[in-house]
């Protein structure tokens, strides 16, 4: 005999609702995100003038990296490139 | 399966957990919940390599995401002055144990065909009509209740096979 009828499943079920598909797509990319960043910061610890450009203007330098520009990667960015 | 395949699906599979805990456990704002959410999963991805055994995986995702809510909890405690000794309100027991009797339901329901994983999802998760899901899925909205029955069924025995209710005899097998 089961523990669970169906009313209980069903509220089980219920509980968890999706979470908004913009977090779950922004979490799956995270691998491709952090690569992105990667490059980009390598590239600017490099090359002086490449950083001045990728400061002036990170979402472009994202965008341009294939990395979608959310502003929790915009802040990362920044963020790293003022630790170089 | 590649490394990001595997992320996705991961995320995927522990995605309503974390949310639910963020939004119905800590009862946190959307944007308070959605910071949490990103942190849970950074953290995760940074610490994956760790935890190779999947059965560690969940128990260390649960408590991960109960400590940023507290972080979060705290840090908006900070900055409206609130007294500093005050733990913010948390939780019930009661009610992150509810979520995880919930979590275990829906890694019963993935074992399911995959059209019952989807009229369950539609009707009792996302909360859509008859109509909406019949119209959705090429059914008539009258055979939808029926088809929720029979899939229920098929949960409730896919939940037991993964946790056998307890025996008349308390458990004991001789």
């Amino acid at each position: 005999m089961s523990n669970y009828d169906h009313e209980q499943l069903s509220r089980l079920i219920g509980m968890l609702p999706p979470a908004p598909e913009a977090w779950v797509q922004a979490a799956q990319e995270l691998p491709a995100a952090r690569r992105g960043l990667d490059q980009l910061v390598a590239r600017a610890e490099a090359d002086a003038a490449f950083r001045a450009e990728v400061l002036a203007d990170l979402e472009r330098a994202l965008q341009a990296e294939g990395v979608e520009p959310q502003p929790r990667v915009v802040a990362e960015l920044r963020r790293l490139l003022a630790d170089d | 399966m590649g490394d990001d395949d595997a992320w996705r699906e991961l995320v995927d599979r522990f995605s309503r957990y974390v949310y639910a805990i963020a939004v119905q456990g800590f009862r946190l704002g959307q944007q308070d919940a959605e910071d949490v959410f990103q942190d849970v999963f950074a953290r995760v991805y940074e610490r994956l390599d760790s935890l190779r055994d999947d059965e560690a995986v969940r128990p260390w995702i649960a408590q991960l995401t109960r400590r940023v809510c507290i972080d979060r909890l705290r840090s908006g405690s900070r900055e409206s002055d609130a007294d500093l000794d005050e733990l913010p309100e948390l939780p019930a027991e009661d009610s992150l144990t509810a979520l995880e009797e919930a979590f275990d339901v829906h890694e019963a329901m993935a074992e399911l065909p995959e059209n019952c994983q989807v009229i369950l999802d539609r009707f009792f998760a996302r909360d859509e009509s008859y109509r909406t899901i019949g119209d959705t899925l090429g059914l008539p909205a009258g055979t939808i209740a029926s088809r929720i029955s029979r899939c229920l069924d098929k949960l409730r025995d896919a939940f037991d096979g993964r946790n056998p209710p307890p025996t008349p005899s308390g458990g004991q097998v001789t």
